[in-house]
């Protein structure tokens, strides 16, 4: 995987390299694709690894990104936080992290991958039920009655951490059928129709608005999660990894992240 | 001159070189394992009871669906092996499909006909109030699907490799069908039957795409030890090591044990 992603990498490089030169060679002008924030010219591919809950806005943004800088590709790769920390903390040649939580972050920051973050969003908790919620939930603490079966990330992941959060606010105790390995898989469970319903984030819910319908409650409020964004110190595309963290912090991309039911910090 | 044992060579270079390093490359990374391990904080990991708890699940469940494998597997690799009907080529190739397949896909399949809102599943919850996902036996039917088909492949091969002439010479003298496959067959099948068993044991021991996909992950109900091994990685590695290094010697003492009783001579 990693030997592909390096290998694309190089490849596409080389052929922009070239392309650069022959440019420069055969018309003189040394300006042949001018870069939307007149920094320096991007090329190569920018690897992107975020949180799943990012997935849908992320993907767009991607898109925008490789609109405004022709000749770049931004790849990514969605999973659970801290599986993403992980892969990231032993060598994974990514450019840009994306955490669902600080405390991911943190784990990047601690091992010295990265010099710093930012928060560029912030998301909360909503119930998700099947569509026209058959079983009837308006509270956190109908989960727990009922002979329900939920499913919550595991506390390992930022959504599980947050759910456990939310779950003491509102001083409800509930077991659940399923721990989830992040957020994604909770949801599917429901879309499914395998549990009656499980916490996930805001933002999974309007995503998925088709099959699945969320019910708000009050603890949520109490387990906001933070998202950090950090360009990777040891990125094999330095001017790509900081020029994407940058774009993600711009009021265009916060246009489609709050359109996408992220709060601004 | 004709000796009875086979010469031994000293292996060309050219073969000696990638043998090794093909060695290596399956050693290594236990080596890493075992070298990497938290010794100083091996027995604090060890003795919490959730590391007891999947790893009695693991076992339990591996073992439950060896059983399952074997009821169904041996007739199974017995009407492969001893009779002819159309199409047994496709239903060959069916039953070694789950070896092939990505096991994420056999939990996915699973789930769609198994689920609360599958096919069978549907009727399952309806009729008695059953749901397989998040339930123990969930994992045991996961583990069955990806390890029956290892069974089923050693014992057919056991079976071509007996002489029918027994099970002849056993109706000839009166048993039935039935009676000469139980009596004469089974017998004489026992090692393959054995060695089958034991790999489909290893395989359901290990499985995780299935198990996560159609059961899910939940301590002491559906939390096997290659589970509890993934999610220990998201946030404490050393945890996660220490949880492989118990897999790891279940894993070598069970084939360590059984290898050299059953599978010596092949």
């Amino acid at each position: 995987m990693s030997i592909t992603v390096r290998r694309t990498a190089l490849a596409v490089t080389a052929l922009a390299l070239v392309t650069g030169l022959t440019a420069c060679g055969s018309s003189g002008s040394p300006s042949a694709t001018p870069s939307a924030s007149g920094g320096p010219k991007l090329s190569g591919t920018v690897n992107v690894f975020a949180a799943a809950s990012l997935k849908e806005s992320f993907t767009e943004l991607g898109k925008k990104f490789e609109a405004a800088y022709p000749g770049v590709t931004v790849k990514f790769n969605f999973g659970g936080s801290s599986a993403l920390a992980q892969s990231i903390v032993s060598g994974a040649p990514a450019d840009v992290f994306a955490a669902a939580s600080p405390a991911t972050m943190k784990t990047v920051t601690d091992a010295k991958a990265a010099a710093d973050s930012k928060v560029f969003v912030r998301n909360s908790l909503t119930i998700a039920v099947p569509k026209g919620n058959p079983k009837h939930i308006a509270a956190l603490k109908d989960l727990a009655g009922g002979g329900l079966k939920v499913a919550l990330c595991a506390k390992e992941v930022p959504c599980g951490a947050a759910a456990v959060t939310a779950l003491k606010a509102g001083e409800v105790n509930l077991t659940p059928v399923t721990l989830e390995q992040d957020v994604k898989g909770a949801l599917t469970k429901v879309e499914l129709g395998e549990v009656d319903a499980s916490l996930v984030y805001k933002t999974d819910v309007i995503a998925d608005a088709a099959k699945i319908d969320g019910v708000d409650f009050p603890e949520a409020a109490k387990a906001v999660n933070d998202y950090p964004i950090a360009a990777l110190t040891k990125a094999p595309n330095a001017d790509g990894a900081a020029a994407f963290a940058a774009y993600i912090q711009s009021a265009d991309a916060r246009r489609v992240l709050t359109a996408a039911g992220f709060q601004t910090p | 001159m004709s000796s009875a044992r086979p010469a031994y060579r000293r292996a060309p270079f050219a073969l000696l070189l990638p043998a090794l390093l093909g060695l290596a490359f399956l050693v290594l990374p236990l080596v890493g394992l075992l070298i990497r391990a938290p010794w100083s904080d091996l027995p604090a990991q060890l003795t919490s009871p959730e590391v007891w708890e999947a790893l009695r699940l693991s076992l339990v469940c591996a073992t439950a669906a060896t059983a399952l494998s074997l009821l169904l597997g041996v007739p199974l690799a017995w009407l492969l092996a001893r009779t002819e009907f159309p199409g047994r080529r496709f239903v060959r190739a069916l039953v070694t499909l789950p070896l092939v397949l990505p096991p994420v896909v056999g939990g996915v399949a699973l789930l769609l006909v198994l689920g609360r809102n599958g096919i069978a599943g549907r009727w399952l919850d309806s009729a008695f109030g059953i749901t397989l996902p998040f339930h123990t036996s969930g994992v045991v039917l996961a583990e069955a699907f990806v390890a029956m088909p290892f069974l089923v492949i050693s014992v057919e091969g056991a079976l071509r490799a007996a002489d029918p002439r027994y099970e002849e010479a056993a109706a000839t003298l009166g048993a039935s069908r039935l009676t000469a496959f139980l009596r004469v067959t089974l017998p004489l099948i026992a090692p393959g039957i054995a060695a089958g068993a034991v790999l489909a044991w290893a395989r359901a021991l290990g499985e995780f795409g299935a198990t996560i996909t159609f059961a899910g992950n939940f301590p002491g109900q559906t939390q096997t030890m290659p589970l509890a091994v993934y999610l220990a990685m998201e946030s404490d590695p050393e945890a996660a090591i220490a949880l492989s290094l118990v897999l790891l010697a279940v894993s070598i003492t069970v084939l360590a044990g059984l290898r050299g009783r059953w599978m010596s001579s092949t």
